[in-house]
């Protein structure tokens, strides 16, 4: 860091003006390998880059944050505030903020209203067998690519897994509805097998199955690209090693292949967990019909449904803050009991 | 460190197999069994991946009839051309159809600046509060202000029936800025500081250094953000009230709901009878520009998770 071009330009910057603080305080400033001596020479000044300096110095750099930084304001940490509005009755028309304080009204009302329970746990549901059933899968096929001796092999079924992921979400519903028509491939597979064709998007027993499967077909491809990069950055050595140990294949899988990509696969549960409850809302608008909310509706769809559907501002806002809080939670402790336990973490 | 530039190469390493001539003669005939087990089975989900968008390919050639009948399943039966003209002559198909053009590049224009200005600024390791700043980005993809805030705030600021309803709320994704600021904190520090001597301050430098050897991650970058802009389709059903100003994606949202009917067949009897293949046809030609592209695309995208994700 102290070969920082710019640490070296604010040095030269600080010599021409023979101000030896300036000096001291770029050096300091740049975060770099500070020696005692920097440190007992900012103390001794008793100053350290203060924000005047370093405004002056660098506003170059602080004038390209500005905008950036009213997007982050305005678009991402106003609604935060926004959220307020879950604990006050809203007006259309009205302040974001909301008229008057009702208190926890809106909690209590979604934590009595049956609907919202049912939601609950269908988000529940759906997040877990997301979790448990698709996140392995990107490991396993990402393993099973590793095996393959043909670049040219490789590279096409790597093309070929990727394709769903670049597909709006706007098109996979329709492919999905395509499929699973009465008269669709699925169901002529079940006649020509001597079943009775099955009306999937009616029936709520079968969408977490055709969920869950579309969530397959579009995710697992491109999510092998990160344990591909993983995989490749394993010492040929290890392999060597435990061969001469006498480990086969198999062995050589589980003692040097999976601990060797076990970073990437501890940050991307992580990641997964803390999205666990925000379960595909998009496709789940596009793909459900008040027949199939017993297994399909979640909360981000519900509270859609009472919040833009019929305006009820605050009590959906009540509701996406809960949903919002625990997935904070999930991520937050995830994170902790990872970074104890295994030793890798998000930060 | 990973470069854009060294990616590919990163990428062939990593294919190449990591058993070389010396396995034992003992296992050789299980792992050549494993391996042609293996190879099958990638071709089987290779094919099963690639299935709907055969089928999908069939049901837009072919006529109705069959479609119901079930009998389109990987060809075309009854080839049929006329749907693709009734779709392709609908007004309000190329309406929307320019719409998702014109969205994506002003939304794109207007995230390529607001990422690649924040992500310059906080590459620089000088900068005071500089952690503050990438810490206000990052706890943006754990927590947000949900649904309801903004689109309350969306509607309040007067944005909704214009392109900004879709570029400004989405303006930065944080995956791509930490993606950029990564690729920023590599690079040439000399180049810089020899930029500096010659006197370019810190726009200068941006623009007549930095920029113009940032190509590959400019162009991954781009890439990301058209896609998903190209894609997506929630915002506009949000904020647009007119199907004037729909995207392409909500034009075809609404036809598979059944909420609208292209033109050429609205209230005439057909109308539900070529749902089906009318329905195929202009899933076709949506993706068709993504499809086309796709092959020749598909590895900056592949280059440009992979720089993401060195920093994890």
């Amino acid at each position: 860091m102290s070969t920082d071009g710019v640490t070296a330009s604010g040095g030269a910057q600080a010599a021409l003006a023979h101000d030896p603080a300036a000096a001291a305080a770029a050096r300091v400033a740049d975060g770099g390998p500070e020696g005692p001596a920097g440190r007992a020479a900012r103390k001794r000044r008793g100053g350290h880059l203060t924000w005047r300096r370093a405004l002056r110095r660098d506003w170059q750099l602080y004038s390209l944050l500005i905008l950036p930084l009213i997007f982050f304001a305005i678009f991402r940490y106003l609604p935060m505030f926004g959220n307020v509005i879950a604990f006050r009755r809203f007006r259309p028309g009205g302040s974001i903020f909301g008229e008057e304080w009702v208190g926890l009204h809106y909690v209590r009302m979604f934590i009595s209203d049956p609907t919202f329970w049912n939601v609950f746990q269908n988000t529940l549901i759906l997040g877990v067998l997301s979790l448990v059933i698709i996140f392995p899968l990107p490991i396993v096929l990402a393993l099973m690519l590793n095996e393959l001796r043909s670049q040219r092999f490789k590279r096409i079924i790597q093309t070929i897994s990727y394709l769903p992921h670049f597909m709006s979400i706007v098109i996979v519903a329709g492919l999905v509805f395509q499929l699973t028509a009465i008269r669709g491939t699925v169901n002529q597979v079940i006649t020509g097998l001597g079943g009775d064709a099955i009306g999937f998007m009616q029936l709520p027993e079968w969408f977490r199955t055709i969920y869950i499967s579309s969530e397959i077909w579009q995710t697992v491809g491109w999510g092998t690209i990160l344990y591909l990069a993983a995989l490749s950055t394993i010492d040929p050595q290890l392999y060597e090693a435990a061969r001469i140990d006498g480990a086969n294949r198999l062995r050589q899988t589980w003692h040097v292949t999976l601990p060797g990509i076990r970073p990437t696969m501890v940050v991307l549960l992580i990641l997964n967990i803390g999205t666990f409850m925000a379960v595909g809302f998009e496709k789940i608008l596009l793909l459900y019909n008040p027949l199939l909310y017993p297994t399909a509706d979640v909360i981000a769809t519900y509270l859609y449904r009472v919040g833009i559907g019929s305006s009820q501002f605050s009590y959906a806002t009540a509701i996406g803050l809960f949903e919002a809080i625990i997935g904070l939670t999930l991520v937050l402790s995830a994170n902790a009991i990872s970074r104890r336990v295994v030793g890798a973490s998000l930060w | 460190m990973v470069t854009a530039e060294n990616v590919t190469h990163l990428d062939e390493r990593l294919s190449r197999p990591t058993v070389h001539k010396t396995r034992t003669v003992k296992d050789t005939r299980a792992y050549r069994a494993f391996r042609a087990v293996n190879a099958t089975l990638l071709v089987l989900i290779a094919a099963v991946t690639l299935y709907p968008f055969v089928n999908l390919v069939a049901q837009a050639f072919s006529s109705e009839a069959y479609i119901n009948a079930g009998q389109v399943n990987l060809w075309p039966k009854g080839f049929n051309v006329t749907t693709f003209n009734l779709v392709m002559g609908d007004a309000m198909f190329w309406r929307n159809y320019q719409n998702t053009v014109y969205y994506t590049v002003v939304a794109t224009l207007v995230a390529m600046v607001l990422t690649t200005t924040f992500a310059y600024a906080i590459s620089k390791y000088h900068l005071k509060g500089r952690k503050v700043f990438i810490g206000i980005a990052v706890f943006t993809m754990f927590f947000n202000g949900g649904l309801i805030p903004n689109y309350v705030l969306v509607n309040e600021l007067g944005l909704r029936n214009s392109v900004w309803a879709i570029a400004l709320p989405n303006a930065i994704s944080v995956f791509n800025l930490l993606v950029m600021k990564s690729f920023f904190e590599n690079f040439s520090t000399e180049l810089e500081e020899a930029a500096e001597i010659d006197g370019l301050g810190t726009y200068g430098k941006l623009w007549r250094i930095v920029l113009p050897l940032s190509k590959a991650v400019i162009a991954t970058m781009v890439l990301f953000y058209s896609v998903s802009f190209w894609n997506s389709w929630f915002a506009a059903f949000l904020y647009m009230d007119h199907r004037e100003l729909y995207p392409v994606t909500v034009y075809l949202r609404n036809l598979i709901a059944g909420a609208t009917s292209v033109d050429g067949a609205a209230g005439s009897a057909e109308a539900t009878q070529i749902a089906a293949n009318v329905k195929a046809v202009t899933m076709l030609l949506t993706v068709l520009p993504i499809v086309c592209l796709y092959p020749f695309l598909q590895r900056y995208f592949v280059s440009g998770v992979m720089l993401g994700s060195v920093k994890q």
